[in-house]
């Protein structure tokens, strides 16, 4: 049985008069592949914007590795280990793909100032190694090719491995996908599903998904959560919801 | 057909309503009363004659297009020359030949034109400070001028009330400059763009404001004047030197010439243009530069990823405004007179354009854009009447055509090894 690496409970998130997120529990096991899935506007990504410090969550616990961490700001959070992609790609577009691996590796480099001036041994042995991490995870991602070009040219399925890789430069323990199959062709997301799949066995990351595409999320997830209009609905292995006659009457509506 | 007859018909009508109450109707003093005249009927039949003209251009204008389009171009700078000269590699050989030209022209140079390039020099420096701040971190700052009152100021006090020499008062005009920005930047570490940039706005003249106000220590609108000159290694400039100081020439045993401070300053102030551009373009290829870049990119994304933007932020107001201390202090010594007005919110104007037209981020664009920028109003002070309108078409007519400035920034190529 491995250990429980993100705990939520109770978590409640409020914007004036609307409950976007009601008392959702999640609990996730280390190197699994859990997934949220729900109508639109069923406050999946709100869910994400809480774990990562986006929002600050009106109510409830969320524990990493028993440490709770609801409330701090969203780079402390993120320094825990817990990163996160966008549903819409944010790349820095401007910048070429490779700068964009090496700023993500912002807080493992040697940012002192005049190390940095003076072109140290340190400053420069630290630079190397960005650069030896970033081509390799150019390589896994296949992006090597196009490694000079900036982000924001490169083709939308790359753009999505490109935060992919981005997020795995900040050694993450969590990677939290938002809707990471969005926009891909089946072949694209045949090749995401080998990436998250080598992620968790090569990497030891945990993954938490938010996708619509219920073929890739039933054939990856250990576990999925089913949330409709901000509340849990329901939660199982893919065959248990499969199965469920509330999420079905949630998706297909009363029959 | 309508629309465009519509369309000139409007434009003709426009450049009456613009012309006939600016150039048509005259004040006139007439003992402590002011009337309005009429303007000579020349002038009229200039201005119909204008509108007419309008009204044709404006009619014809799509069919002029038309037929400009099929035309052979005009012989245009080849995209592989402008992408050639916006490599890295390629501008930091012009700017080491830059550098060269510029150690040995002044020796030939005529006196007014090195105190021109001085000049141009404290410009180059302003520029790329506020580069760091606009062109890579993204936040638009228009009241850069602050900084750079607050660098003048600090070595004109300095050197006032405590006699303390250019060399040592420039570090410290350096770090208050960076204080001030380090100051600034914690209230406006939650706006962007226009409210970043009101603020901002709001922040120099406060510094201008305060600066004439505090008349028993900055001497109001006066200013300070007397302030020393820089010496060399302790030697002055001076035709004769102060109690206890010698003077260049005679250590040298030279004659006595004027010509020889004006080329003192000159390379002061492109020694410390070379170090602006020395640590800037070190500061590029560091995480913090890159950081600041990507803050400039995606705020959002940046936090996602673990940096703290507030870091980033301050950090960039902070080296920012360093250089426009720098640059203040070397104003204060050149200028030997510091007063408000010499802060105003056309000088930061002055300086964002420099930046705009040279390119975002790009180091050679700024100096280039500098020069421009001081050296055009200076060749054409004939029309100085003219001035800010030369100033706003030329911007107008850069952002029509290259809106990326001048020399935009290219990306380094960064080598992948095997």
């Amino acid at each position: 049985m491995s250990r429980p690496i993100l705990e939520v409970r109770g978590l409640t998130m409020r914007f004036g008069g609307l409950l976007a997120v009601n008392n959702v529990a999640l609990n996730v096991q280390e190197k699994q592949v859990v997934s949220m899935i729900g109508p639109n506007g069923a406050g999946k990504t709100t869910v994400f914007n809480c774990l990562t410090g986006f929002y600050q969550p009106t109510g409830g616990e969320i524990l990493i590795e028993g440490e709770a961490i609801h409330g701090l700001p969203g780079h402390q959070i993120a320094r825990k280990g817990v990163v996160r992609t966008f549903q819409n790609v944010r790349l820095f577009k401007d910048m070429t793909a490779v700068e964009n691996l090496l700023v993500a590796q912002h807080r493992h480099l040697n940012t002192n100032f005049l190390a940095g001036l003076f072109k140290t041994p340190a400053f420069r042995q630290s630079e190397r190694q960005a650069m030896e991490f970033a081509r390799h995870w150019l390589e896994q991602v296949d992006l090597i090719e196009v490694a000079n070009r900036p982000a924001g040219t490169l083709a939308y399925g790359q753009q999505r491995r490109l935060e992919i890789a981005r997020c795995m430069m900040t050694r993450p323990r969590i990677l939290m996908l938002d809707e990471p199959a969005a926009g891909l062709n089946p072949r694209e997301t045949e090749d995401l599903k080998a990436l998250i799949g080598m992620l968790r066995q090569d990497h030891g990351v945990t993954v938490l998904l938010i996708e619509h595409d219920m073929k890739l999320v039933m054939s990856i997830s250990d576990h999925i959560y089913v949330i409709n209009q901000g509340t849990p609905l329901a939660d199982g292995t893919p065959e248990q919801i499969r199965s469920n006659p509330d999420v079905i009457k949630a998706y297909l509506g009363e029959a | 057909m309508t629309r465009n007859l519509r369309t000139a018909f409007f434009s003709a009508l426009l450049v009456l309503a613009v012309a006939v109450p600016v150039f048509g109707l005259k004040l006139t003093t007439v003992g402590i009363r002011v009337e309005v005249h009429g303007a000579e009927a020349g002038t009229f039949w200039i201005i119909a004659a204008c509108a007419v003209a309008m009204f044709a251009w404006q009619l014809v204008r799509t069919r002029l297009a038309a037929g400009w389009a099929a035309s052979p171009s005009l012989p245009t700078i080849p995209a592989g020359a402008g992408s050639f000269l916006t490599l890295p590699s390629t501008q930091r050989w012009i700017i080491l030949g830059l550098v060269v030209v510029a150690l040995a022209w002044p020796f030939y140079g005529s006196r007014g034109a090195v105190d021109i390039a001085t000049l141009i020099l404290i410009y180059v420096m302003l520029g790329l400070g506020l580069n760091i701040v606009v062109g890579l971190a993204g936040l638009l700052d228009l009241g850069y001028v602050g900084f750079y009152a607050v660098g003048a100021y600090t070595y004109a006090l300095l050197s006032h009330y405590y006699d303390v020499g250019f060399w040592t008062a420039l570090p410290i005009a350096g770090a208050m400059a960076a204080l001030f920005g380090f100051l600034l930047g914690f209230p406006v570490l939650r706006l962007r763009g226009d409210y970043l940039a009101i603020v901002t706005l709001g922040f120099g003249e406060i510094i201008r404001i305060l600066l004439r106000n505090m008349t028993e220590l900055t001497g109001g609108p006066n200013g300070i004047s007397g302030i020393d000159k820089p010496t060399l290694f302790g030697l002055s400039f001076d035709r004769r030197a102060a109690e206890g100081m010698q003077t260049f020439h005679e250590y040298f045993g030279v004659a006595y010439n004027s010509v020889n401070k004006v080329i003192f300053l000159y390379l002061i102030a492109l020694l410390l243009v070379l170090l602006t551009l020395f640590v800037i373009n070190r500061l590029l290829r560091m995480p913090i530069g890159r950081a600041w870049e990507a803050l400039r990119e995606d705020e959002i994304a940046c936090r996602a990823l673990g940096m703290n933007p507030t870091v980033i932020k301050l950090s960039a107001f902070t080296l920012g405004a360093t250089f426009a201390g720098f640059a203040g202090s070397f104003f204060a010594a050149r200028q030997g007179l510091v007063s408000p007005e010499s802060f105003t919110f056309i000088e930061s104007a002055i300086i964002l354009a420099i930046v705009v037209l040279g390119g975002m981020g790009s180091q050679l664009g700024v100096i280039l854009a500098a020069v421009v920028m001081i050296l055009l109003p200076e060749l054409m002070r004939e029309f100085s009447e003219y001035r800010m309108l030369m100033f706003g078409a030329l911007m107008v007519l850069m952002m029509i055509w290259r809106p990326q400035g001048l020399l935009p920034m290219q990306r380094p190529h960064l080598e992948l090894k095997q």
